[in-house]
């Protein structure tokens, strides 16, 4: 159990997927005007990440490995990462027409998100097994949600300040960003021993 | 500051500006001399504006009605002196937009001749309601500048079952001392005021709330209010702004009147010093409301003082009375803090007008604003206990419902948080251009609903005659068939030729046409 | 490489029928978010915005194709009221929001034709034939279809004049000069 819920804690903070290994950058600086489209997104992108690797795990581990097609994963995981964004945007719409609207072209992009793809990827290389590789999943879209919601957060702070023209929108974002990862970087002093 | 404040009791909120009121306040009240010419505007109330009743060319004496009330919260309007109405036209308002308003001008003959008054010997004898009506008929309206209609405040008390009437002598405004003045030349009329104010609202006992920088003011009223002992005369402490009816409540009986709620809900109702001494002359003398006390202050101003004047004399006139030093550099009708800034000095004085201010080159200036530096004294200063560094930043970014989040429905527009910007960030200007843009934002969803009512209206009326139409047609149809059928009978009985038949066209595309137009 | 070809067939096979499961599962009639577009919009499809009345607008809205601030009548209240909808941001200072305007008959030249009265949204305009038409200024969205239909150019649009009661404080103005840097 310790094990889990250090494995959760270390891919959520010390591992973030976003501000440490620098995957999916698109959404966190495309949908992070705003706290509900930014947590819309991060459950989105959750929800994507967590089914799409208990579907890659079962793929890689019952299929491709026995068969030797391990030179196929690349293109069943996009294959199978893509229908479950299609099945998502589907429920999204239906459900939550407003979010649908809000989060525009950056639903169907969660298919291209590398974060989704990396993280099976990692999963595989790890070589765990299923529990844990759900976990895994989970802790890292759970680290993406919150430093989604953290950044959209700051922004929109930052959409009250008076800044000088030249930093204004985009490039203060960048900066902030920084500092943010700046901040995640402590976490890998953390040791869990 | 904490131990000080302790220490002093001190409210924790607020400012405390160089009051400037003397040596103006100690100046002896001054009458000014009759104008030749007056401007009365048919609005110096909140509510409807009054609608005239008077002709141009038509000869009116001292108190005549100029103007009845329109709607249930508006008031009358009394010629302030005898003579020709010479024109019904628009004049400046003393309003910060400069747009104009519709007045009444009154040539004086100046034989300042009065219509016959019908003074009342005992007020305490009436019946509460008779000294609304009197006083609603008087014009009387809140004086300290808020001018809500006095008697609707009256009636609204006695419906609340209130039971303290607050009396507001705070006038903590700088440089003002119109109150001041008139508590220590006139403290029998408003303490009579008071009493007449208490019988018409059903209160016990009344609390009169006077700064402690006025000490004339209050050992005055304290000889006039002796014989009562329900009139109890409160100082408080000097405190901007003390006047405002909230932390006067507050202050006097501790009680704080929740936001979006009527002081008459927590069982008090304030009136100003000013209005008491109208009641008393609108009962006692039968005086309708023509004349009032203004404080003529600044550093323009070459003997400030206090001035008896008629309502609607031209600023320019007053001036012209006091003299000045020097070219005015702003002139504000009302303090410096909450008062509104005149384009010219050819604006009347209305009801509500408790000073003019003409500021001199160093009075007037203002620093150039600065960014904001989060330091935090406006939310010190804010007598509601909002934070205004916060409003203001929603609305320069054009979030007003982000400021609408942080209540600033609840600011009232005292101008403590701008008096202790150390960046001058005008803060009270952004909070009143956010009320308005959200009053007019509200104003257009009304006017959206109310264009949506009229469009279905419309559809259904299009329907209706549409039906009607069908139905009128279908109808005639019958009866032409019928009338056909008979003919076509008769004919066949005649053994002639089928007639008619080309007169059904017309009039199977006859409904079809009617609904193309409506469609 | 049969294999390969063989699972590939099967995946796709599995998540298209899946996928077309699903599609039928979580089947949108129409669109309901242009229908709570709609429920905000005046509704009398004056044809400002250049759609086919509002519910034309309000699929366009709904799909993106159209901004938030299409709707002249609507004026700021709406556009803030659709963004707030759609969860967007919106510039409401690039509104053209120059006042609303109302349709003002010129006594002289009209011929009381009635043309006007029949095409007005809100039967904003009150006359009968050879009778002086006038506007109810209350009534009046600023439409400006009246204004085409009139023979004798008697229908102007006239923006409202700023009363009193309607003067909002401008907006203070921010300085110019950025906070230095340095500082």
């Amino acid at each position: 159990m310790t094990a889990y819920l250090l494995l959760l804690l270390s891919t959520a903070l010390v591992n973030n997927v976003v501000l440490v290994k620098f995957l999916g950058l698109c959404p966190f600086m495309g949908v992070s005007k705003n706290m509900d489209s930014a947590l819309g997104m991060g459950l989105a992108t959750t929800f994507v990440i967590t089914l799409a690797c208990a579907a890659t795990w079962l793929l890689e581990h019952w299929l491709l490995a026995p068969l030797g097609l391990s030179y196929l994963r690349i293109l069943t995981f996009i294959l199978v990462i893509a229908a479950t964004v299609q099945f998502v945007e589907m429920v999204v719409k239906k459900s939550a027409p407003a979010l649908y609207q809000a989060l525009g072209i950056y639903l169907p992009l969660i298919t291209t998100n590398c974060a989704v793809l990396g993280i099976a990827l990692l999963n595989v290389q790890e070589g765990s097994g299923f529990a844990k590789s759900l976990v895994y999943a989970f802790g890292s879209s759970l680290g993406f949600t919150l430093v989604m919601l953290m950044f959209a957060g700051l922004r929109e702070r930052l959409a009250l300040a008076q800044l000088p023209a030249a930093f204004s929108g985009a490039p203060v974002s960048f900066i902030l960003a920084s500092l943010l990862s700046l901040a995640f970087m402590g976490f890998s002093g953390m040791n869990f021993q | 500051m904490g131990f000080m404040e302790r220490f002093f009791k001190q409210p924790r909120w607020g400012v405390h500006p160089d009051d400037h009121k003397r040596p103006a306040a100690d100046a002896a009240l001054r009458v000014l001399p009759l104008p030749a010419r007056l401007f009365v505007p048919l609005q110096q109330h909140v509510g409807g504006p009054a609608r005239p009743i008077v002709l141009v060319g038509q000869k009116v004496l001292k108190g005549q009605l100029l103007a009845e009330p329109q709607g249930n919260i508006s008031a009358p309007v009394h010629a302030p002196t005898s003579g020709i109405v010479s024109a019904i036209g628009e004049i400046t308002a003393p309003h910060p937009s400069g747009l104009a308003q519709v007045a009444i001008t009154i040539d004086s003959d100046g034989r300042e001749e009065w219509i016959t008054r019908d003074p009342v010997a005992d007020p305490f004898a009436l019946a509460p309601e008779e000294i609304a009506r009197l006083t609603a008929a008087a014009g009387v309206v809140g004086l300290g500048g808020a001018t809500f209609p006095a008697a609707v405040k009256f009636n609204l008390g006695k419906r609340l079952k209130v039971s303290t009437l607050i009396v507001n002598g705070g006038e903590c405004e700088p440089y003002l001392s119109s109150d001041d003045r008139i508590m220590r030349e006139r403290a029998d009329e408003v303490v009579d005021g008071i009493r007449i104010i208490m019988h018409a609202i059903g209160a016990k006992n009344a609390l009169v709330g006077i700064e402690d920088n006025k000490p004339e003011a209050i050992a005055a009223m304290r000889k006039a209010a002796a014989p009562f002992g329900d009139v109890k005369i409160c100082p408080v402490p000097a405190r901007y702004p003390m006047g405002s009816d909230k932390q006067l409540i507050q202050t006097l009986t501790g009680k704080e009147v929740p936001a979006d709620a009527r002081a008459a809900e927590v069982g008090v109702l304030v009136h100003n010093v000013s209005t008491c001494a109208a009641v008393h002359r609108a009962l006692r003398r039968g005086e309708p409301l023509v004349e009032r006390i203004v404080t003529v202050n600044g550093g323009a101003v070459a003997t400030p003082g206090n001035l008896f004047a008629p309502i609607g004399t031209l600023v320019s006139d007053l001036l012209k009375f006091t003299g000045t030093n020097a070219e005015p550099s702003r002139l504000i009708l009302g303090g410096p803090m909450m008062g509104t800034i005149l384009p010219h000095g050819r604006v009347p004085i209305v009801k509500g007008c408790s000073g003019i201010l003409a500021f001199d080159a160093q009075e007037a200036h203002v620093p150039e604003a600065g960014p904001c530096i989060r330091c935090g004294s406006c939310t010190s200063a804010c007598p509601m206990g909002l934070l205004p560094l916060e409003m203001a930043n929603h609305i320069r970014a054009g979030d007003l419902d982000g400021a609408t989040r942080f209540e600033l429905s609840d600011c009232i527009a005292c101008g403590c948080c701008a008096y202790v910007c150390p960046s001058h960030i005008p803060l009270v200007q952004y909070f009143s251009y956010a009320k308005g843009e959200l009053q007019s934002r509200e104003r257009a969803k009304l006017r959206n609903e109310a264009t949506k009512r009229l469009v279905e209206q419309r559809t259904a009326r299009l329907e209706r005659e549409a039906k009607e139409k069908a139905a009128a047609n279908a109808k005639r149809k019958a009866e032409r068939d019928a009338a056909k059928a008979k003919a076509a009978a008769d004919a066949a009985a005649k053994l002639a030729t089928p007639a008619a038949t080309p007169l059904a066209n017309p009039a199977a595309s006859a409904p079809a046409s009617g609904e193309g137009v409506s469609a | 490489m049969l294999m390969a070809i063989l699972s590939l067939t099967l995946l796709g096979t599995v998540l298209g029928f899946g996928l077309g499961f699903a599609a039928k599962k979580f089947h949108v009639e129409g669109d309901p978010l242009a229908a709570e577009i709609e429920a905000l919009m005046p509704g009398s499809n004056c044809g400002q915005c250049g759609f086919p009345g509002c519910p034309g607008a309000a699929t366009a809205i709904a799909n993106g194709a159209a901004p938030v601030t299409v709707c002249p009548p609507g004026g700021k209240a709406l556009a803030e009221a659709l963004a707030a909808k759609l969860g967007v941001s919106v510039d409401l200072s690039a509104v053209a929001d120059e006042g609303p305007k109302i349709a003002i008959v010129a006594e002289e030249i009209c011929i009381g034709c009635c043309r006007c009265i029949k095409v007005c949204p809100t039967d904003a305009i009150l006359g009968a034939a050879k009778q002086i038409h006038n506007v109810i200024r209350e009534a009046c969205t600023g439409c400006g279809s009246c204004v085409d239909r009139c023979p004798t150019e008697a229908m102007t649009m006239q923006p409202v004049p700023v009363t009193l009661q309607h003067w909002v404080w401008p907006k203070p103005a921010v300085s110019t000069a950025t906070p230095a840097l340095a500082a």
